[in-house]
C-alpha cells in the first residue's frame, strides 16, 4: 500500500503537467477554434460556430497548408539526403579515431540560438552576402531560403538517428550478404536501407513536424511568404479564434503523420 | 526580437481563457448593434464599461510594466546615451520593465493578458481598449504636465469619450516614404513609387504589415481616385475598401517583404533588400547611424499617422508608479527627448524648448494644424462612417482583418 501511494506521489506531478497543462492548452485550442471576435474590440465572443471551420477549408487557406506541406516534405527530402550519406560515412568509413569530432561538429550548430542562425542565413542570402560573392547569385528571400535555412535548423535531428543505425548495423550482416554473392548495389538494397528505415522515419518525424509549424524562420528569411505558422502567428493578434482553428489544423496533420510513422516501427527509434 | 514560442503563447492565451470564466463579460457589445450612445460627434457608438479613475496617487509600487512602441521608452539598452529611464527609477522608486510593439493589433492583444500597467496606444487601439475595459479612465489632474499639453490634442475623439479622458496625449507624427538615396532616383515624391510605379524597384520594396495599412492605399486613392468619393481612408464602404484591396493586391507582386519588426527593417534598409516603402522616422535615422545612404519625405498626397495617447491598466496594481511614468514621459525635458529620437512631434508645447535642435517643433510642425490636416491619424474602422455619412454602412475593422489576411494570403 505505501509502495502505491509512493509510486502515485511520483507521477502526479508528470500527469498532471501532462493532462492540464498540455492537452488541457490543446482541449483549450480545439474549443477556442469553435468561437468567434467581436468586431469592434477584438475580443474573443463565446458564441459557438463554424465560421472559422469554413475559412480555413476556403481556398486561400487550404493553399497555405498545400504549400506549408510542400516546404516540410521538401525539408525532409533534402534532410534525408545530405544525412544518409554522411551518416552512413562518419559510422562506417571514418576511421574511428575520427568519429566522435564527426559527430561533435554535427551537434555544434545546436548549441548556437535558433535566432543567430537564421539571422546568419539572412545575412548570407542578403544582396552582397555571402552567397552572392561567392557563388555569384542568390535565390533571395523566398520559398528556396527557407527551404535551406530550414534544411540546415533541423539536419542534426536527422543525422543523429541514422548514424545510430549504421552503427548498430552488425557487421556480420554485411558480411553474410557478400558471402552469399551479393554487390554492393544489392546489399545495400536488401540489407542497408531496411536496417536504416525505422531511423530515417524518426529522422523525419522530427524535420517534418518542425518545419510544419515553424514560423519565425520564415519571417525572417521567407520575404513575403505565408505558411501555417505565420499565418497562425499573424492571427494570435487580429482573431485568435482563427488562429486556434488554424493551429488544429497543423495538429491534425501531425497526428495522422505520427499514426503513419508508427507502422515502420520508427516510434521505437526516437 | 522577442518571440514566443507558438505553442508557448496558445497555451497561455488558450488557459487564460479557459481559466477566467466569464470574466471578462462584454457590456454594451460595441459596434454590433445600432444603439448609438454618442451625441454629436462621430464617437463612442459604444457605452463604455463604469469604471472609477484614480481619486488620489498613493505610495510607488517598486515597479512598473510599460507596454511601448519602440523608441518611446528608453533606458539606455539600445543606446547609452539615449536613456530618460534610469534617472526616473531613481527619483520615483518604480522600476521600468519595458516590452515594445510592432502593430496597434499587437498592442491589443498584449494589453489583454494583464500583465501592463500602462500602454501608448495609437487611435486605432485606443478605442478598442475602452470599449472592452482594459483602460480606465485617466485623472488628468494628477499629471502635473497636462497643462502644458498643446489644446489641440486634449479630449480628441481617441482619447475620450463622452467628455471623460482616457489618457494623456504623448506626440504625433507623420508615417514617412523611406528610401535608398544610391537605388532609388529620381528621389520619390508621391506614394505612387510604392503603388503604381512599385514595378520599378520589383521585389525590393516593403508594407507596413497589418490591416491599419489598407488606409495607406485610401490615402493614395483620395489624391489618384477621387471618383471613387473617399474623404477619410479609415470610412471605407465596401466599393473602397474593394479599390483598396485591389491596389494593395498589385503591389503584393513587387513586395520583397512586409515589415512590423522595426529591427528587420532597420537591417533590410542597411543590407539594400528593401529600397523603397512606408516607414517611421525613428527607423530612418536608425538605419542612417549605421551609416547607410537613406532619406525620407512626406508624398505630397499626405500620409497615415499617429497621436498617441499614455493610458493606464483597469486591473493595473501599479497605479501610482504608472502615472508617475505617464507625468515624466509628457514633461517637458522628457517629452523633447523622445520627440527627437523618434522623429515626432512633442505633445507639451514646452517641450519644444528643451530640444538639442530648436528647429526641431518647426521641423515636425509641431503647432501647423494645417499640416497634420494631411495626417490622417491611425483610427478603428467602424460602421458608422467616421466621415459622416449615414447612406451608406462603412466597412468595420474585422472586414478589414479578413480583407488584409487575402490579401497577404492572395
Amino acid at each position: 500500500m505505501r509502495r502505491r501511494m509512493a509510486l502515485l506521489g511520483l507521477l502526479a506531478p508528470p500527469m498532471v503537467w501532462l493532462g492540464v497543462a498540455y492537452l488541457g492548452a490543446l482541449a483549450a485550442i480545439f474549443a477556442t477554434a469553435f468561437w468567434s471576435t467581436d468586431p469592434f474590440t477584438n475580443q474573443v465572443v463565446r458564441t459557438w460556430s463554424l465560421k472559422n471551420v469554413q475559412g480555413v477549408l476556403g481556398p486561400t487557406y487550404l493553399g497555405i497548408i498545400g504549400r506549408t506541406l510542400l516546404i516540410a516534405v521538401l525539408v525532409t527530402v533534402v534532410c534525408i539526403l545530405v544525412a544518409v550519406p554522411f551518416a552512413y560515412f562518419t559510422a562506417r568509413v571514418a576511421p574511428s579515431r575520427a568519429r566522435p569530432i564527426l559527430v561533435a561538429l554535427i551537434l555544434v550548430p545546436l548549441w548556437a540560438s535558433y535566432l543567430v542562425k537564421a539571422y546568419a542565413w539572412r545575412t548570407m542570402l542578403s544582396p552582397g552576402g555571402v552567397l552572392e560573392s561567392v557563388l555569384g547569385a542568390t535565390p533571395g528571400f523566398g520559398l528556396t531560403a527557407v527551404v535551406l535555412t530550414l534544411t540546415y535548423l533541423w539536419l542534426p535531428y536527422m543525422v543523429l538517428p541514422v548514424y545510430a543505425a549504421f552503427e548498430r548495423l552488425p557487421e556480420s550482416h554485411l558480411e553474410a550478404s557478400a558471402d552469399l554473392g551479393a554487390g554492393a548495389g544489392m546489399t545495400f538494397r536488401r540489407v542497408v536501407i531496411p536496417a536504416i528505415v525505422p531511423s530515417v522515419a524518426a529522422g523525419t518525424v522530427f524535420t517534418f513536424s518542425l518545419s510544419l509549424g515553424d514560423y519565425i524562420a520564415v519571417q525572417i528569411v521567407g520575404g513575403k511568404l505565408q505558411v501555417l505558422g505565420t499565418a497562425v502567428y499573424q492571427n494570435t493578434t487580429l482573431d485568435l479564434p482563427f488562429a486556434a482553428a488554424l493551429g488544429t489544423v497543423s495538429v491534425l496533420v501531425m497526428i495522422g503523420y505520427l499514426a503513419a510513422v508508427s507502422r515502420t516501427g520508427a516510434l521505437e527509434n526516437l | 526580437m522577442t518571440k514566443l514560442a507558438p505553442v508557448a503563447a496558445f497555451a497561455a492565451a488558450a488557459l487564460a481563457l479557459a481559466a477566467c470564466g466569464g470574466g471578462t463579460a462584454s457590456t454594451g457589445s460595441p459596434g454590433s448593434g445600432g444603439t448609438s450612445g454618442g451625441g454629436g460627434t462621430a464617437n463612442a457608438p459604444f457605452t463604455p464599461p463604469k469604471l472609477d479613475k484614480l481619486a488620489a496617487l498613493g505610495t510607488p509600487e517598486g515597479t512598473v510594466n510599460v507596454l511601448a512602441w519602440p523608441g518611446y521608452v528608453e533606458d539606455g539598452t539600445n543606446d547609452p546615451k539615449v536613456d530618460w529611464v534610469t534617472d526616473f527609477e531613481k527619483a520615483s522608486g518604480c522600476q521600468v520593465n519595458v516590452k515594445t510593439f510592432g502593430t496597434s493589433d499587437e498592442a491589443v492583444q498584449l494589453m489583454r493578458t494583464g500583465q501592463y500597467d500602462v500602454v501608448s496606444a495609437s487611435g486605432d487601439a485606443t478605442l478598442r481598449l475602452i470599449a472592452a475595459g482594459d483602460v480606465e479612465p485617466m485623472n488628468t489632474d494628477l499629471i502635473t504636465s497636462y497643462k502644458d499639453i498643446f489644446d489641440s490634442l486634449k479630449m480628441k475623439p481617441w482619447n475620450s469619450v463622452n467628455g471623460v479622458a482616457y489618457g494623456i496625449p504623448h506626440g504625433r507624427g507623420a508615417n514617412v516614404l523611406m528610401y535608398r538615396t544610391d537605388k532609388v532616383s529620381p528621389a520619390p515624391d508621391s506614394w505612387g513609387a510604392v503603388f503604381d510605379k512599385a514595378g520599378a524597384n520589383k521585389g525590393a520594396v516593403t508594407a507596413y504589415d497589418s490591416p491599419i495599412y489598407i488606409a495607406d492605399a485610401a490615402v493614395y486613392l483620395m489624391a489618384t481616385k477621387p471618383e471613387l468619393g473617399i474623404t477619410n481612408p479609415y470610412a471605407l464602404d465596401a466599393t473602397q475598401l474593394a479599390a483598396a484591396a485591389d491596389l494593395l493586391k498589385a503591389q503584393k507582386a513587387n513586395i520583397g517583404e512586409y515589415w512590423s519588426d522595426y529591427t528587420k527593417v532597420v537591417q533590410a534598409f542597411k543590407a539594400g533588400s528593401t529600397v523603397l516603402g512606408t516607414s517611421w522616422q525613428v527607423i530612418v535615422n536608425l538605419t542612417a547611424a549605421e551609416k547607410a545612404p537613406v532619406a525620407a519625405v512626406l508624398p505630397k498626397e499626405g500620409a497615415t499617422g499617429w497621436s498617441d495617447t499614455w493610458m493606464v491598466a483597469t486591473k493595473s496594481t501599479r497605479k501610482t508608479c504608472g502615472y508617475k511614468l505617464i507625468d515624466h514621459l509628457v514633461s517637458p525635458k522628457t517629452n523633447a527627448a523622445i520627440a527627437e529620437w523618434f522623429g515626432e512631434a512633442p505633445a507639451n508645447k514646452l517641450a519644444c524648448q528643451e530640444t538639442a535642435d530648436k528647429a526641431h517643433c518647426a521641423t515636425y510642425h509641431a503647432e501647423d494644424e494645417a499640416y497634420f490636416a494631411k495626417v490622417y491619424y491611425w483610427n478603428t474602422p467602424i460602421p458608422q462612417c467616421l466621415d459622416g455619412r449615414t447612406d451608406v454602412a462603412c466597412t468595420d475593422y474585422a472586414t478589414w482583418t479578413k480583407t488584409w489576411t487575402e490579401i497577404r494570403n492572395s
